[in-house]
C-alpha cells in the first residue's frame, strides 16, 4: 500500500475507511440493498415497540378477525390490518416483524459461529500443511458432496424442531464452506513476506496463525460470511416451511408461509404473499450488499 | 489408478458407517427404543417381545452390529402408517422423484440454454441484461415461496394447470410415469419447472460465460472465415464446444435436485420419496425415516464415488493431486 502526497488544501484526509466507503457508494444498486438491509435491521431490533401488537401473545387476539384481507379493521375497532391477518386473527405486519426478527437471530448466529469454526480450521489447515490438512480438507470434501438441506434434514429428523436446534443443524451446514474459502485464501497469505518474517522471528504457531494471518484473510472473508447470513436465512426459513425448523407456535417466515398455503387455493394470498415478500427482501438486500462488499474488499475475484 | 479407487471405495464405506452409526445413535440410542419401533398402541407382551428381538438387553456395540446386519439384508423395519417394509415404500415411490428431477434437468436445459446463449451474444443488450439479472434472482429466491407463486398464478388465478398429484400415469416396463399422459405432463409441468428454476440459472451463467470466451477462439473465426452463416456458427461450432461443461455440471447437480425435491414434492403433492420422508417425520413413522437416511445418503456415497472415479480417468491431475494430500 502506498501513501500517496496529499495536495495541501483537499477537503478530507484520505483514510482506508473513507476509500472504502467511497468505493461502494459508487453502485446506486449496493446503495439501495444497503438502505433496504438497515431497515430490515431496524425492524428487527427495535420491531416488538413499534408494532401494533405482539402477534404471538394469544390474549390480545381474536379469532372472530381470522383471515381478514388487506386494510380492514378488527372486531374492537382499535386495529387496522394493513396487510390483512392470519387464520388466528393475527396481525400480518406485526407478524412479519417479529419473524424478520428470528430470522436475523438465526442468520447472524449459525453464520458467526459456523464462521469461526471454519476459520479456525481452515487457518490451521492452510498453515500447517501435511497430513493435517489433509485431513480436515478431506472432510471438507465429504460434507460438501452432500446438499446442505439434506444435512439440515437428518440432522432435525433426528433432533425434533426447536431454535436451538435449528441454528446448530445450520452450523454443521455451513462450517464446511467457510473452512474451505478461508484456507484457499490463507494459502495465498502465508506465502507472503510478513508470515516468513514472523516465522523467522520465532514466534509460536498460534500467534502467527491468529495474530499475523488471521487479520489479514478476515477483510475477504466478509463478503462470504454476508451470502452465508442469506443462505442461511433461506434454509431455515424452508425447513420452518416443511415443518422440521421451528415449532409451530414460534415467530418465522417459513411457518408464517405454510400456514397461508393451507388458504391459497380459496384466494386469500396475504397471508402466503406478504411474507414471502418480506423474506425476499431480507434476502436480496443482503446479496446486493455482499455482492457490493465482495467486489470492493476482493478486487481479485472480480474478474472471476 | 488402482491406489486410487481403492483408497475412495476404502473413504466411501467409512462415510457409510459414519452415517451409520449416526441415524443408530440418534434413532435407537437416545429415548426409549422400543417407543420408536413398535407403535404406541402396542400392549405391554409386544414391547417385552420387540425388546428382546432387537436385542436391547444386549452392549450397545452388539447392538449397532445387529442394527448393521439388518440393514444389510434390507430389513429396516416395518413402517406404522402402511405397515409395509420401510425398504419397499421407498423403492416404491422413487420412480416419482426420479421423473421429476429427470423432468427438471431437462428443463434447465431446453431453458437456461438458449436464455444464455442470447445474454452471452448480445450482453449489452436489454434482454440480456434481464437474462443475466433473472438468473440471480434464481439462484437467491426462496425455491419452495416460488412454488407457491407459481400454483397461485396458474393453478388458482388462470387455472392452466393443476396444482397437486401425478395425474394419469401410463406403465413404462412396469413403471407407472406421468409423461406419457396428457393429464400426467399437465401435472409435471410446474412442479419441474419450481425445481429446475436453481438449475435455469446455473445453466444461463455458465452457457452465458462459455459463450463470451468461445466467440473469441480462432474456431469461431476460422467456421466465419469459410462463410458460414452466423447461425451455423453459433449453432453447431459455438454450441457443440460449449455444451460439454454445461452437461457435466448439470448431472453433477442430479443429485442434489433428489435432495431438493423435498422441498417441491411437499409444495406439490408430489407423491415421491421427498413427500414420503416429510409425511413421515410429521406422523413420527420412525422406520421410514431411518430407511429414507440410510437410503439417500448411500445413494450419494455412490454417486459421489462414480463422480471421482470417472474424474480420475479423465483428468490425471485429480489422481496425482490426491497421492500426495
Amino acid at each position: 500500500m502506498t501513501t500517496l502526497q496529499q495536495p495541501i488544501g483537499t477537503m478530507a484526509e484520505e483514510t482506508p475507511f473513507r476509500r472504502f466507503a467511497r468505493a461502494y457508494l459508487a453502485s446506486k444498486v449496493a446503495v439501495a440493498g444497503l438502505v433496504l438491509l438497515v431497515i430490515v435491521l431496524f425492524a428487527a431490533l427495535v420491531g416488538p415497540l413499534v408494532t401494533p401488537q405482539n402477534p404471538y401473545d394469544l390474549k390480545v387476539l381474536d379469532v372472530m378477525d381470522s383471515r381478514l384481507p388487506p386494510g380492514n379493521k378488527s372486531g374492537d375497532g382499535k386495529l387496522t390490518f394493513v396487510l390483512g391477518s392470519d387464520e388466528q386473527g393475527r396481525d400480518m405486519v406485526s407478524a412479519i416483524v417479529y419473524g424478520i426478527r428470528t430470522s436475523v437471530l438465526v442468520g447472524v448466529a449459525s453464520t458467526v459461529v459456523a464462521l469461526t469454526i471454519g476459520l479456525t480450521l481452515g487457518l490451521w489447515a492452510a498453515y500447517k500443511g501435511g497430513k493435517t490438512e489433509g485431513f480436515i480438507m478431506r472432510l471438507v470434501d465429504i460434507q460438501l458432496s452432500f446438499p446442505p438441506v439434506l444435512i439440515a434434514l437428518i440432522l432435525l429428523a433426528l433432533t425434533g424442531p426447536g431454535l436451538g436446534k435449528i441454528i446448530v443443524a445450520l452450523i454443521a451446514v455451513q462450517w464446511a464452506h467457510s473452512a474451505r474459502i478461508t484456507r484457499s485464501i490463507a494459502l495465498v497469505e502465508r506465502r507472503k513476506e510478513y508470515i516468513e518474517a514472523a516465522t523467522g522471528l520465532g514466534l509460536s504457531t498460534p500467534r502467527i496463525i491468529f495474530k499475523h494471518l488471521l487479520p489479514n484473510c478476515l477483510t475477504p472473508l466478509m463478503a462470504v460470511a454476508a451470502l452465508q447470513v442469506a443462505s442461511a436465512i433461506t434454509l431455515e426459513a424452508t425447513l420452518s416451511f416443511l415443518g422440521l425448523g421451528l415449532p409451530a407456535t414460534s415467530p418465522s417466515l417459513g411457518l408464517l408461509i405454510a400456514n397461508g398455503s393451507q388458504y391459497l387455493m380459496s384466494g386469500k394470498y396475504w397471508i402466503s404473499v406478504f411474507p414471502g415478500v418480506a423474506l425476499l427482501v431480507v434476502i436480496v438486500a443482503i446479496n446486493l450488499v455482499a455482492d457490493q462488499l465482495r467486489d470492493v474488499l476482493n478486487p481479485r475475484l472480480q474478474t472471476q | 489408478m488402482i491406489a486410487f479407487v481403492v483408497r475412495r471405495v476404502w473413504q466411501s464405506v467409512f462415510v457409510l458407517l459414519l452415517m451409520s452409526l449416526l441415524v443408530f445413535v440418534g434413532i435407537y440410542a437416545i429415548g426409549n427404543p422400543v417407543d420408536l419401533l413398535i407403535s404406541p398402541e402396542a400392549t405391554q407382551a409386544e414391547r417385552i417381545a420387540t425388546a428382546a428381538s432387537f436385542g436391547l438387553d444386549k452392549p450397545m456395540w452388539e447392538q449397532y452390529f445387529l442394527f448393521l446386519r439388518n440393514a444389510l439384508a434390507g430389513d429396516l423395519g416395518r413402517s406404522f402408517a402402511y405397515s409395509t417394509p420401510a425398504l419397499l415404500l421407498i423403492l416404491q415411490r422413487m420412480p416419482a422423484t426420479l421423473e421429476l428431477a429427470f423432468a427438471a434437468t431437462l428443463i434447465s436445459i431446453v431453458v437456461g440454454v438458449p436464455l444464455g446463449l442470447w445474454a452471452g451474444l448480445r450482453r449489452n443488450g436489454f434482454v440480456g441484461k434481464a437474462i443475466m439479472g433473472f438468473s440471480v434472482l434464481g439462484f437467491s429466491l426462496p425455491t419452495f415461496w416460488v412454488g407457491l407463486m407459481l400454483i397461485m398464478l396458474f393453478s388458482v388465478y388462470l387455472g392452466w394447470l393443476p396444482s397437486s398429484g401425478r395425474g394419469q400415469t401410463a406403465l413404462l416396463l412396469g413403471v407407472p410415469v406421468s409423461f406419457l399422459t396428457l393429464d400426467g405432463l399437465k401435472h409435471l409441468l410446474l412442479p419441474a419447472f419450481n425445481l429446475a428454476l436453481f438449475n435455469i440459472a446455473l445453466v444461463i451463467r455458465l452457457t452465458h460465460s462459455g459463450t463470451q470466451e468461445a466467440m473469441l477462439q480462432d474456431y469461431v473465426k476460422f467456421a466465419r472465415a469459410k462463410g458460414l452463416s452466423n447461425a451455423r456458427v453459433i449453432g453447431v461450432h459455438v454450441l457443440k464446444n460449449i455444451l460439454i461443461p454445461i452437461v457435466t455440471v448439470i448431472a453433477l447437480q442430479f443429485g442434489a435436485l433428489i435432495a431438493f425435491a423435498i422441498v417441491t414434492e411437499s409444495i406439490f403433492a408430489w407423491p415421491g420419496m421427498g413427500k414420503l420422508i416429510i409425511d413421515s417425520i410429521r406422523v413420527l413413522d420412525r422406520p421410514v425415516v431411518v430407511a429414507y437416511l440410510l437410503m439417500t445418503t448411500t445413494l450419494f456415497i455412490v454417486l459421489n464415488l462414480v463422480v471421482d472415479i470417472l474424474y480420475s480417468l479423465l483428468d490425471p491431475r485429480v489422481r496425482l493431486s490426491d497421492a500426495k494430500g
